[in-house]
Parts: C-alpha cells; structure tokens; sequence
C-alpha cells in the first residue's frame, strides 16, 4: 500500500480555504513530495460550502484517495458534515472559540485551538487558518522553517509587518500543538525530487505554449476558464494572441479564421459552449483547416452543475456537427497528460487537416497535481504536415494550370497553401466543393465529384488511425477482473486494482485515451482474453461503454458508473468490483459520502 | 527563387477575375459590386494573393468564388468572426467581408456589433437588399414594415434594423453607404474603406430583382442623394451623421457618413504582434522564458 497522508479543509467560500491548501501543496513539493488536490466547492463566490482535499507522499498519488488523515474544519457547518470521516489515528484541528466538535469515532484525536487567546483576531481575520497551519505541520513532524519561508513568499507584498505578524501566529500554532497535541505516527519523509504542482487547465495551457499556439481565444465557462487565465496572463511573454470573444460561436470561428491564415490555433470551452462551436467543427472540417477545441466537461445537460466533475460529452463530441467527416478525439489520463497531448493532438490535426478535439473534465482541469518539471517539454515534435507556406516550394507539381487546394489523393490529405502566397489562391468552402474550391453545391452539382470529395475526406481517418497508439493493458495478463475506463479515471482505477490485489483479487486494467478514431480490433484482441470485464465511468448511461459496443459489438460484464458530481474514490471500484464478482449486480453505482 | 521577389506584376481586372461566373440572377445587384471592389482593387493596385475574401451564406455571399483573391466561403452569420482571427493571424492581409442583411445583421448580429466596438481592420460591404433571396424570400433584418414575403404574406410588423446608426452607436470608425446603380460612388467608397485604418462597414443597396419588388432600382435611384454633393458635410461629426442615418424616404443619403481615425485598431493596439504577424513569428518559444513559466509552478 503506498504510503499517503490526506488533508481536508473545508469553509464558506471566501473564508480563505484556499490559501492553506497552497501553502501545503508548496511546502509538500518542495520537501520532494507527490501530491493530488480536489476541489469541492459551489457556482457561488462567497458563503456555500469548499471542501478542498490535499493528499500526498513520496510515490505518485493519483487522486483524493479514501480516507482523512487530517480535517480542519474553518465553519461549524465544515465540522458538521466532515467529522464523521474520520476513523482511528485521524486528527481534527478546529477553532475552540466558534467550532464545537460533534460525535467521532473511537482513536480520532480532536484539537482544539483557543485562537483568541493565541493569535489577535481583531487584526488577522484569517488567524484561525494560520495557526491550524502551524499546529497541523508540527503534527506532520515537519520543521518550522518550511512554513516560515512559504508564509513570507506568500506575503512579502504586503510588506515586512505583514510578513511578520503571520509567521508569529503560525509559529505559536506551531507551538502550541507540541505542548498539547499528539504528533502524527509515521511522520513524512523527504526526498531529493522537486516537482512542480499544476492544474490541468494550466497544464493543457502549457501544453499549448509549448505546440506552438500563437492564437488562443475563449469565452468564459467554468471549469475550462483556467486555461483562458493562463492564455491571458502569459500569452504576450509566449508570443501568443488571446482574445476573449463574445460567444462559443465567435470562438471557434476566429480560431479556424485564425487557423486557416497559418497559424495554430486553440480555444476551450465547456458542454454548453462546445454546443455553440458544433457547426464550427463542421466548417474546420470542411475547410480543411485543422483547429483544436478542449472540451472540460462538467456535470449536465443544460447549465447542469457548473462546479461539478462529469464524463457527460463524450457523445456530444462523437456526433458534433452534422455529416460525416474525419475528427480526432483524445482524453487525458491525468493533469501531467493535459500537457502532452496538446502537441500530440495539434501534430494529428495538422497533418490530416481536421479538427481536434481535447476531452477534459473538471476533475482534471481544476484538480492540481505534482509534477516533474522533466515532464513539461517545451520542444516536443512540432509536424505542421502539408502545408504550404513560401510560394517557391515544390508542392504543386501539377502541370495542369495551378493549384489545387483540395486536390484528390490517397491519403486524402491535399497540400494546404497559407494565404498571402502568389500562385496559390483559393476559396476555401464550407459548402461542397470541388478540387480547386469550386463550389459544387449550387447550380454546378454532380454525384460524382461530391462523392470523390467525400472519400478523399473520409480516406483520412485511415491515417489518423495510423498515427495514434493503440491501448495498453496494464496489470497482470490473467486477471480476475479487468476495469475499462477512459480519461481521467485512469488514477482511481490504477489505485483501486493495486487494492483488489492487496486484497487477493487479480486485476488488470484498459485505459483509452484516444477515443477517436478507436483502436476497436486491438481493443477486441485485448477483452478477449479477459476473464471479467467491467466499465469504469463518470455517467449515467455508460457513454463510452455504449460507444464501445458501437464500434466493436463488445459488451462487457458490468459497469461502474457515477454521476453525482464527484470523482469516484478507490474504495468505490472496489467495492463494486467484489458485489459484481459475487454476482450480486452488473451495475454499480456507488453512493459517495462525502456531503459537498 | 526569384520568382516570389520578381517586381511586383500590374494588378488587371484580368487578373481578378474568379474561376467561375456569377450564378446571380441577371439584374441582381450584387454584379455591380463585385464590379467595384475589383475595380477598387485594381486602382489600388493590391494583388490578389494579398487579399482575402470573407463571406458567410446567401446570395451575396457566394461573392468570394467569383474574385480571384484568397477566399473563404464561411458559415452563415460567421464571416466577421473567421475574418477577425484572419487578420490578426496575419495583419499584413487585407482582408474584405462580403455578405447580406440576414447573414449580417439577422443571424450574424452579434459578431457585427463586436467587430466594430473592437475596431478590426477590415472592410465589411453588405449587399442589403432587403429581403431573403437564397432561401426564395422572406423577411429580413432589413424589411420595411409592411412589407409582404412568404414568411410575412400579411406584411413584415417588425421595425427593421438602421445599419447606420447601428454602426455609428456601436463605434465603427468608418461608415458609409453605397448603391449597387451608382459604380463609381461606390468604387470610391470601397478604396476608402479598404485604406481606412481600422472598422470600416459599408451598407450597399443591391436590389434583389427577383423577390422585392418594393426596392427596387427604380425606387432608389431618385431618392438616394450623395453625401459628397454637400460640401459642407463633415464626416468627423458623429452627430450630425448621426441625425443623417435616421434619414428615410424621399431623400436617402448615400456616401461617406462617418470616419475618424485616432482609435487604434484592434492588431495595432496588441503588443504580441509588435514583431510582425503572427503567422511569421518562431513557433518555439525562448527556453528562459519557458523556464520562468514552469517556476511559477515550484
């Protein structure tokens, strides 16, 4: 089992639950420690409800895990819903002066902290979090000097009085639980890696920076509004153009406007601005001009729970826009891959020329996670495929009068020339078309051009398949059981097989992580040697299982599914694993506990 | 080679000449249009190659095939949207929209109030007839009341959109109005608009003579009176264009309404593209300064 300790902090939203949280998350990473963070908090910006979730160690720690080493409730109504969690060897740190402790559970050690008696709270109104700070590291067996250093980077713009003021109260929280409170068993270890703790949002940001992005444009929409604060704040330092736009629609229509000038283009969204781009990703593809769009879905339909995690889109995304037409579509497996599948993805779109579609959620796009800084390459492959951009290369070797933009090949791609360059000019149409762009739709129309123009399209996907990796399976070959899942669930169900074979219970599992085109005949080749198979995902009406069974005929033996707004724990894998194999149920649906 | 940095060839209307003829009916408006802003071009004596032409979907917007620039044939409504990340892209092209009073004011009305606010260096000619003709007519933005179509056979109650002092309200930094019957007025007003710096919106008369049979250019021609004539007009008087826009009836003033030329436009006024356009700048970005951004994470 790997060894973690998990932290929640929860509070009204502007009570500061956040700061704690940073301060961890530093003082963590810098003693060469992984971490994972998750967020539970509302679509309100004061009061409700913020429980945010920190869990660490020295291996990799891929979600929020089971269990709470450590609450510090900053609200009686924190302290209310979040008590109950904790079990044996557990800690609570709470203000005695406002919070009062309900019932625990045998072995929970409670701390109250007197924080008027400790710290002015007429001048600090955040003393409560600094001093359960200072109490909490010295529980951890952490040395003070790791908490002064972050609380002084934290606060040295507000000058040297401020600075002070905050390191005294956090060291006599610190104090303070030496004299009365019992010091964590097993206390953390240090190791000599430094990671560096992201969001997926500012992961597939960077990821963008490092494709080559030189135009991003948005409209706001929680959770992917992370990525358009990234954009914004270093898109002039990146040499990078960002626009906020008026609507989805302009989005994705500037973006491919942008796209089809030269550059690469990115833009993200949720489900309800993605809806608005949908016949934008009709014109990219008919166009031909490639553009990536990052889907962060959140829980729906409609405006659904804009703060909440979903695996909902995925058939949104599989029948965007009308007609048919070639499109790629990836998932991220964690925060770390947010950033390297953007230039994997722009690489694919560029060369078939044809949208690109990242499919993130929530969980990923505000979760945060350690990474190595090795792992941020900002010099992948750059492949821009076939495109044209000096008048003098040789990419027009017809002799037949000129250029052809959409010239018929076997690869069904067609030399793409930039505009601006002599010799090449072209309309590019969203209409049907013919090789040199001649529209065909209106009074020129013929059955036979149109279907040559179809199948040069289509012929792409042939390619597309051949440039992405099939998956993997991972885990012993003979399991018992083999979870399937796809995206960001890759974590939890890694966690949660490691448990079931703690527990005696052989598993393997199947991420996927580029969902189209699908690697359906090497999926097929991998379940059929599979003893029990059971699909893993974050919605209601198993999306992607039905997706699978779309493509491939394959059903499986059962399902996990939760459409709650929160993330699937491992224990919740784990429990339905056992009551399917016992035979009780093909469908799971665990009940989360935690009240957010 | 040399071919790309030969001396720079005499531009002819020859050479903008598109791959095919226009299918619009005979008499439409939109002929004399094309006319005009080839004719413009010429005089400008802009390439082709340097030039890209932007439209959505309708009659009018099938203009793109017909010109010998770089064209895109976009989505309904969207052209200004595509047009704006064209050129900021790439701001060394001049780029041109083309489209009608559904596409434009109807379906496409939002991205044409943000255009303008945002002052992208564009010219947007919309050949307003007044009516739907690709779907075989019905209301537009455009319609005067009472107006009889198919989707309003009892006559249009809706008030129609001003395009003028629409684009005057929403900042456009040059405004003017041309008739498709007058091609030299018209010209003259698309070489303006196309070396304006900045938002430049020209609404053109462009009968449709095939579903409205109120506008027609009979109708128009006695009515429509150049701003020009007027020496007196000053088009940096927002006001007085203004009160010109809300003119209808018997005298309808064509030509220049409204220029000014000290907002900046919206390439201009971003620093990112200080080093020439996007579309030629390095892809990868100086490693200290991707080092500086994976810091911020430590």
């Amino acid at each position: 089992m790997r060894q973690t300790f998990a932290i929640g902090i929860g509070g009204a939203a502007g009570q500061g639950v956040a700061t704690p949280g940073d301060i961890f998350a530093k003082i963590f990473s810098r003693r060469g420690l992984h971490l994972s963070a998750y967020n539970a908090y509302q679509s309100i910006i004061r009061g409700g409800h913020t429980f945010l979730t920190i869990r660490t160690g020295p291996e990799k720690v891929s979600n929020m895990g089971d269990h709470l080493d450590l609450l510090i409730p900053l609200n009686q109504d924190s302290m209310n819903r979040h008590l109950g969690l904790l079990t044996a060897r557990a800690a609570c740190i709470y203000n005695s002066d406002s919070i009062c402790p309900g019932e625990s559970a045998p072995g929970v050690q409670l701390c109250p902290i007197p924080v008027s008696k400790l710290a002015d709270i007429t001048r600090n109104k955040v003393a409560q979090n600094t001093l359960a700070l200072g109490s909490a590291l010295n529980m951890m067996g952490i040395g003070f000097e790791a908490l002064e250093s972050v609380l002084t980077e934290q606060f040295k713009r507000k000058g040297e009085a401020v600075v002070s003021e905050n390191v005294a109260i956090a060291r006599s929280g610190y104090e303070y639980a030496s004299g009365n409170f019992k010091p964590f068993a097993g206390a953390l270890p240090m190791t000599e890696n430094r990671y560096a703790v992201l969001s997926g949002n500012t992961a597939m940001a960077m990821g963008g920076a490092a494709a080559g992005v030189k135009f991003y444009c948005a409209y706001p929409m929680s959770p992917s509004t992370g990525v358009l604060h990234w954009m914004a704040a270093h898109g002039r330092k990146a040499g990078i153009m960002v626009r906020q736009v008026e609507d989805e629609i302009g989005v994705v229509n500037m973006a491919i406007g942008a796209a089809h000038a030269g550059v690469r283009s990115m833009c993200a969204t949720s489900g309800g601005g993605f809806a608005l781009m949908s016949e934008g990703l009709g014109l990219s593809a008919m166009m031909e001009t490639p553009v990536v769009v990052i889907d962060c879905q959140r829980a729906g339909p409609s405006t659904g729970v804009p703060t909440k995690t979903e695996q909902g889109d995925l058939w949104q995304m599989l029948g965007a826009a009308f007609g048919d037409y070639p499109r790629v579509i990836a998932a991220p497996l964690d925060i770390g891959d947010c950033f390297k599948v953007i230039p994997e993805i722009f690489n694919v779109a560029d060369r078939f020329q044809c949208p690109g579609i990242v499919l993130c959620d929530l969980l990923l796009s505000e979760g945060r996670l350690s990474v190595d800084p090795k792992d941020l390459d900002f010099a992948p492959v750059v492949d821009r495929g076939e495109l044209i951009t000096s008048a003098t290369s040789n990419s027009n070797p017809d002799n037949d009068g000129g250029y052809k933009r959409y010239k018929i090949t076997e690869s069904g791609v067609s030399p793409r020339a930039v505009p601006g360059l002599p010799d090449h000019t072209h309309t590019a149409a969203s209409d049907e078309h013919d090789e040199d762009g001649v529209l065909i739709s209106d009074e020129f129309t013929n059955p036979t051009k149109r279907r040559a123009m179809m199948e040069k399209r289509m012929r792409k996907v042939v390619g597309i398949k051949a440039a992405i990796p099939a998956p993997k399976l991972e885990g012993p070959g003979d399991a018992e059981v083999t979870l399937i899942g796809w995206g960001s669930t890759k974590g939890v169900i890694e966690e949660a097989c490691e448990l079931l074979n703690e527990q005696g219970i052989s598993a393997n599992q199947l991420q996927i992580r580029w969902l189209v085109p699908l690697h359906g005949e090497a999926i097929l080749e991998i379940l059929k040697e599979s003893r029990h198979t059971i699909i893993v995902e974050n919605n209601y009406s198993g999306q992607f299982a039905r997706y699978l069974r779309s493509e491939t005929s394959f059903v499986p033996d059962g399902h996990i599914r939760k459409y709650d707004g929160e993330p699937f724990m491992p224990h919740h894998i784990v429990e339905a694993v056992k009551e399917q194999l016992s035979g009780k149920s093909n469908l799971s649906v665990p009940a989360h506990e935690i009240l957010v | 080679m040399a071919t790309a940095l030969a001396t720079p060839k005499h531009v002819t209307m020859t050479d903008l000449k598109g791959k095919v003829d226009p299918d619009w009916c005979p008499g439409c408006g939109d002929f004399g249009v094309l006319a005009a802003v080839q004719k413009a071009l010429v005089e400008l004596q802009i390439p082709g190659h340097n030039v890209v032409t932007i439209s959505g979907i309708g009659c009018s917007s099938n203009f793109p095939g017909y010109i010998n620039t770089y064209g895109m044939h976009t989505l309904h409504g969207r052209a200004l949207a595509v047009a704006t990340g064209v050129k900021l892209a790439n701001h060394d092209l001049t780029v041109l929209v083309t489209g009608g009073d559904g596409d434009g004011f109807g379906i496409g009305g939002n991205h044409f109030l943000h255009c303008m606010r945002r002052n992208v260096d564009l010219l947007y000619i919309v050949m307003d007839n007044q009516i739907y003709g690709l779907t075989t007519g019905q209301t537009s933005p455009t319609s005067r009341v009472g107006m009889k179509t198919k989707s309003m056979p009892f006559g249009n109650i809706e008030a129609p959109v001003n395009p003028i002092s629409l684009a005057l309200a929403a900042g456009a930094t040059f405004v003017a109005r041309g008739f498709s019957g007058e091609q030299k007025h018209l010209t003259e007003l698309i070489k303006q608009g196309i070396e304006h710096k900045g938002f430049s919106f020209l609404d053109v008369f462009s009968p449709c003579v095939t579903y409205n049979h109120d506008n027609t250019y009979q109708w128009f021609r006695p009515r429509v009176k150049k701003l020009e004539a007027d020496p007196a007009y000053d088009p940096s008087d927002w006001v007085t264009a203004m009160e010109k826009s809300l003119l209808w009836g018997d005298e309808i003033p064509i030509g220049k309404f409204f220029g000014r030329t000290d907002v900046p436009t919206l390439h201009g006024a971003e620093p990112v593209l200080d080093s020439g356009p996007l579309v030629h700048q390095e892809l990868r970005i100086a490693p200290e300064v991707t080092r500086s951004f994976v810091a911020e994470l430590m």
